[in-house]
C-alpha cells in the first residue's frame, strides 16, 4: 500500500464520532461572518446595518484575485458590521446577522436529486466556483478557483482528492464520503473538467475501509476516477505528502507549488462544495463539522451553517465537560486552542475538539538530548531542532538557509520529541519573520 | 653536542629571518587607525548595548571620530557626562540632549485586566504575540512573558509578581532602548525623563473602541478625547482611539491626568496634590493614579506603590512647591 516517503508519525486515531451520521444543526440566533475566512485578501462587506438578507445572499465581495466572496448562511437582518474576536483572540472585521426565519434565495436548487450532467465549459465552471465563494475545506482555505487557474507555463495533469483526514479525532470527511459519495464523485468530475484533465485520484487512508469500499464501488460508474487506499501515517493529508503518496512525485521547495509537478489537490469537502455550487447553484455557506473529545457526552458530526458560534455545537454535543482543559479549533495536531467558544464556524473549521485537563497539559520542556527523532519524523526532511534553536535566537538568515519556509507546521517534531521541546512554537515564529523578510526583499526588487 | 649547536643556530636563524619579515610587513601594510578612536572607546561605558544605534562601543567611537560633529550622537548609558568627555577628546562641542528613560505604557494589572485564558506555550512575548491575542481581553497590552527583562543589561527592569507587569528602575535605566525593541507590542517607550524627573504619559496602548477597551481593562484609554480638550498646550493627540502626549509639548500641568475618566494618564514623581475640601480626589485615586499618592501618604509610601518611581532624596524638599 502506498504512502509518502520521508518521516511521519502515528498518533492515536481516536475517531470517536466515525459511526455518527451527519446531523443538521439548528439555526443560530445570530450568525457572525468574519471577512477574512480564507488565504489572501480579506473580503469587502457589501451589506450595511439594517439590510435584509436571505440564505445564500452575497454579503461580501472578494477583495482580490486570491480571495473569496462570503455568503449569508441565514436569513434575517444585518445587525452591524463590526469586529469579532477570532480564534486567536485578535479582533477581525465581521458581519453580524440577526436570524429571522429560514428563507432561501430562489436560485438555489434545494431538491435532493443527484444532478450528474454538467455541460459547462471549463471557464464557466471556474467562474461558477469563484462566484460561489468556494475555498479549500481542509483547513487552509485556499480559494479553489485560483487552484484551477494554473499560472502560465504550468499544466495540470491530474486532480488529487484529499480524503485522507489524517488528523486524529476528525471524522467530517469520512462521514461525508459515506453519505454523499455520488455527489462527491460528480464534484470530482466537475473539478477534472475545470482543471482540464481526465484523471483523478481519491486518496483515502485505510483506517476508513467502509469509505474505500463504497467509493470504489461507486467510482466504477465515473470514468477517470481512481480510488487510492493509503497506509495510515500522519501528515498524509498535507498537500505535498499526498502528491508523493499518490503519484510518487515530490514538490520542490517553495516557491514551487503542486501545479509545478502537474497536480491539483482538492479536499473531498471541496469536491462536495463544488458539486453544490455548480449543479445546485448553492454558494458555500454550510459545512460538516466534527465536535469531539474524550470527555464529551456525545461526539457528533454536524452539518452547520457558517457563522454559528462554536458554543452552540458544543451544547448540541452534550455541553462543555467539567474537566475541559482546552477547546481546539481543528484537530489535535494542527488545530489552534481557542480563547473563546463564541468563535464562529468559518469555511475552514473542520472540527471542534475538547481536550480534558490531563490531555491538554503540555509537559515541561527538558534539554535537547540530540536523539534526532524530530529529524527522522519530519515529512519535509528538515532539521526541526536546528530551526527552533536558530529561531529562538533570532538568526533569520540561518533559518532561511535551512529552508524554514518548507515547514508545513504539521507538528510531528514536537509530537515525537522525548524532551517535549516546543519546537513548533519557535518554527512558526521563524516562518512568520522569514516570510516577512522575503516579501520585503521581493517588494524591493 | 654539535647536534644541539646546529639546532640552536638553525632555529635562531629562522627566528631572525621571520622577525625581519614580520617587521617589514608590519611597517609596509600598517593600517592607520586614528588614535582618538581608542581614546574615545576608553571613556565609553563598554556596555556594548547598541542603544546609540551603532554596533557596540567601538563602533560608536569610530563613528564619533569620523563624523567630525557630535550632533545627534548620544551614549544613552553614559549620558551627558560621557559625551562631554568624548567632546573634550575630539575638541568638539557635545550636543545637548535630554536624559531619557523607558516607560511601560500598560497598566493592565491582574486587578484591572482579568485573565480569561491561560497560556501554556513558550514563555516568550514574541512567540505568544504571534500565537494569540493574550491571556486577557486586551490584544494590545503587556503579555507578561518578560522579553524586556531578559534583554536588559542593566538590571533596570523587573517583573512585579503582583501586577504581572514589568517595572522600570529609573535609577538604573539608561534608555538604551533594548526593552523597547524587544517588546513585540511596542508598549515600552523611551521618553524624556522630564524636568525634575517629572513626566506625564498615557499608560495604555489599546487602540480598540472605547466600549471594547473598557470591557477588556479597567485602566484602558477609551479614546474619549477629554484630555485633548483640556490640554492648554495642544500636546495631546488622539489617533485610533488612543491618546498620546507629545513630551516635547507637554508642560506637565497635569490637567489631563485629573480629567481622564479611566485614570489611564499617569503623572510620576510629582509631589502630592493639595487636598481640596470638596474635591472627590480620594475616590478618583484608584489603581491608575497610584503614582500620585494622596496627600496623607508620605513619599516613602509612594516608592512602594510604584517601583518605577524611585524618587531621589533630593526631590523631597521640592515637594513643598506644589
Amino acid at each position: 500500500m502506498k504512502t509518502f516517503r520521508i518521516g511521519g508519525v502515528h498518533p492515536a486515531e481516536n475517531k470517536l464520532s466515525a459511526g455518527k451520521a451527519i446531523e443538521t444543526l439548528a439555526l443560530p440566533k445570530q450568525a457572525v461572518f468574519p471577512l477574512s475566512q480564507h488565504i489572501g485578501a480579506p473580503a469587502t462587506a457589501i451589506v450595511k446595518k439594517g439590510d435584509v438578507v436571505k440564505v445564500g445572499t452575497k454579503i461580501a465581495e472578494a477583495g482580490g484575485f486570491v480571495s473569496a466572496a462570503i455568503f449569508s448562511s441565514v436569513s434575517g437582518k444585518v445587525n452591524k458590521v463590526d469586529s469579532v474576536i477570532d480564534a486567536s483572540g485578535y479582533r477581525k472585521p465581521a458581519i453580524f446577522i440577526d436570524v429571522e426565519g429560514d428563507e432561501w434565495e430562489e436560485t438555489i436548487d434545494r431538491s435532493k436529486d443527484l444532478v450528474k450532467e454538467c455541460n459547462l465549459t471549463p471557464e464557466e465552471i471556474v467562474a461558477k466556483i469563484k462566484n460561489a465563494g468556494v475555498v479549500g475545506m481542509g483547513g487552509a482555505c485556499f480559494p479553489t478557483h485560483v487552484k484551477l487557474t494554473p499560472p502560465p507555463g504550468c499544466k495540470a495533469e491530474c486532480v488529487i482528492i484529499n480524503a485522507v483526514e489524517c488528523e486524529p479525532y476528525l471524522t467530517a470527511d469520512h462521514r461525508l464520503m459515506l453519505e454523499k459519495a455520488d455527489e462527491i464523485l460528480v464534484g470530482v468530475q466537475i473539478l477534472m473538467k475545470g482543471a482540464k484533465v481526465n484523471k483523478a485520484y481519491i486518496g483515502i487512508e485505510n483506517n476508513k475501509p467502509d469509505a474505500i469500499k463504497l467509493m470504489t464501488e461507486k467510482a466504477a460508474a465515473y470514468p477517470g476516477i481512481e480510488i487510492v487506499p493509503l497506509k495510515v501515517k500522519y501528515p498524509q493529508g498535507g498537500e505535498k505528502q499526498l502528491i508523493d503518496a499518490v503519484i510518487g512525485r515530490q514538490v520542490p521547495a517553495p516557491p514551487a507549488i503542486p501545479i509545478n509537478v502537474g497536480a491539483v489537490v482538492q479536499n473531498v469537502g471541496t469536491a462536495y462544495a463544488v458539486y453544490e455550487a455548480v449543479q445546485k447553484n448553492k454558494p458555500l455557506f454550510e459545512r460538516v463539522v466534527t465536535v469531539t473529545g474524550k470527555s464529551l457526552k456525545n461526539p457528533s458530526n454536524f452539518l452547520t451553517r457558517m457563522g454559528t458560534p462554536m458554543s452552540q455545537l458544543i451544547e448540541a454535543a452534550g455541553g462543555l465537560p467539567e474537566d475541559t482543559g482546552k477547546v481546539i479549533g481543528g484537530g489535535p495536531m494542527m488545530g489552534k486552542a481557542l480563547v473563546n467558544t463564541e468563535v464562529p464556524i468559518c469555511k475552514g473549521s473542520s472540527g471542534v475538539l475538547i481536550m480534558n485537563d490531563k490531555e491538554a497539559r503540555r509537559a515541561e520542556p527538558q534539554p535537547c538530548i540530540r536523539c534526532a527523532k524530530c529529524v527522522s519524523v519530519c515529512p519535509m526532511g528538515l532539521e526541526p531542532y536546528l530551526l527552533a534553536t536558530c529561531s529562538a535566537h533570532g538568526d533569520w538568515e540561518r533559518v532561511e538557509h535551512e529552508m524554514i519556509m518548507s515547514c508545513i507546521e504539521c507538528g510531528s517534531c514536537q509530537f515525537t520529541c522525548p524532551s517535549h521541546r516546543p519546537m513548533l512554537d519557535y518554527i512558526r515564529l521563524g516562518k512568520g519573520k522569514v516570510g516577512g523578510i522575503i516579501r520585503a526583499r521581493n517588494a524591493k526588487k | 653536542m654539535s647536534l644541539i649547536l646546529v639546532a640552536v643556530i638553525s632555529l635562531g636563524a629562522i627566528g631572525l629571518i621571520s622577525a625581519v619579515i614580520l617587521y617589514v610587513a608590519s611597517k609596509k601594510f600598517a593600517v592607520y587607525e586614528d588614535p582618538r578612536i581608542a581614546q574615545v572607546a576608553e571613556v565609553l561605558p563598554q556596555a556594548n548595548c547598541g542603544g546609540c544605534g551603532f554596533p557596540g562601543c567601538s563602533g560608536f567611537a569610530a563613528a564619533c571620530v569620523k563624523a567630525g560633529s557630535l550632533e545627534g550622537k548620544m551614549c544613552p548609558v553614559g549620558g551627558q557626562p560621557t559625551m562631554e568627555k568624548v567632546a573634550s577628546i575630539l575638541g568638539l562641542e557635545a550636543a545637548a540632549s535630554e536624559p531619557k528613560v523607558a516607560v511601560v505604557r500598560c497598566n493592565g494589572t491582574c486587578a484591572n485586566r482579568p485573565k480569561l485564558t491561560q497560556y501554556d506555550g513558550v514563555r516568550s512575548c514574541v512567540v505568544a504575540n504571534s500565537t494569540f491575542g493574550g491571556e486577557t481581553g486586551c490584544t494590545f497590552g503587556c503579555l507578561g512573558c518578560g522579553d524586556c527583562i531578559s534583554v536588559c543589561q542593566f538590571d533596570a527592569i523587573h517583573m512585579n509578581p503582583e501586577t504581572g507587569l514589568p517595572e522600570v528602575d529609573e535609577s538604573k535605566c539608561t534608555a538604551c532602548g533594548a526593552c523597547s525593541k524587544a517588546c513585540p507590542r511596542n508598549i515600552i517607550e523611551i521618553r524624556p525623563k522630564g524636568k525634575n524627573n517629572r513626566r506625564v504619559y498615557v499608560q495604555c496602548v489599546n487602540k480598540d473602541k472605547g466600549a471594547v477597551a473598557r470591557k477588556a481593562c479597567a485602566a484602558a484609554c477609551i479614546g474619549c478625547g477629554k484630555c485633548v480638550k483640556v490640554c492648554p498646550f495642544e500636546a495631546i493627540t488622539l489617533e485610533n482611539n488612543l491618546a498620546y502626549i507629545d513630551p516635547a509639548k507637554c508642560k506637565s500641568c497635569r490637567k489631563c491626568e485629573m480629567e481622564c475618566p479611566q485614570q489611564a494618564i499617569v503623572a510620576v514623581n510629582f509631589p502630592p496634590r493639595k487636598p481640596k475640601a470638596d474635591a472627590p480626589t480620594a475616590e478618583k485615586q484608584t489603581v491608575g493614579q497610584a503614582a500620585i499618592a494622596s496627600a496623607a501618604k508620605p513619599v516613602a509610601v509612594k516608592n512602594e506603590t510604584v517601583n518605577m518611581v524611585s524618587a531621589p532624596a533630593a526631590e523631597a524638599p521640592k515637594n513643598t512647591e506644589a
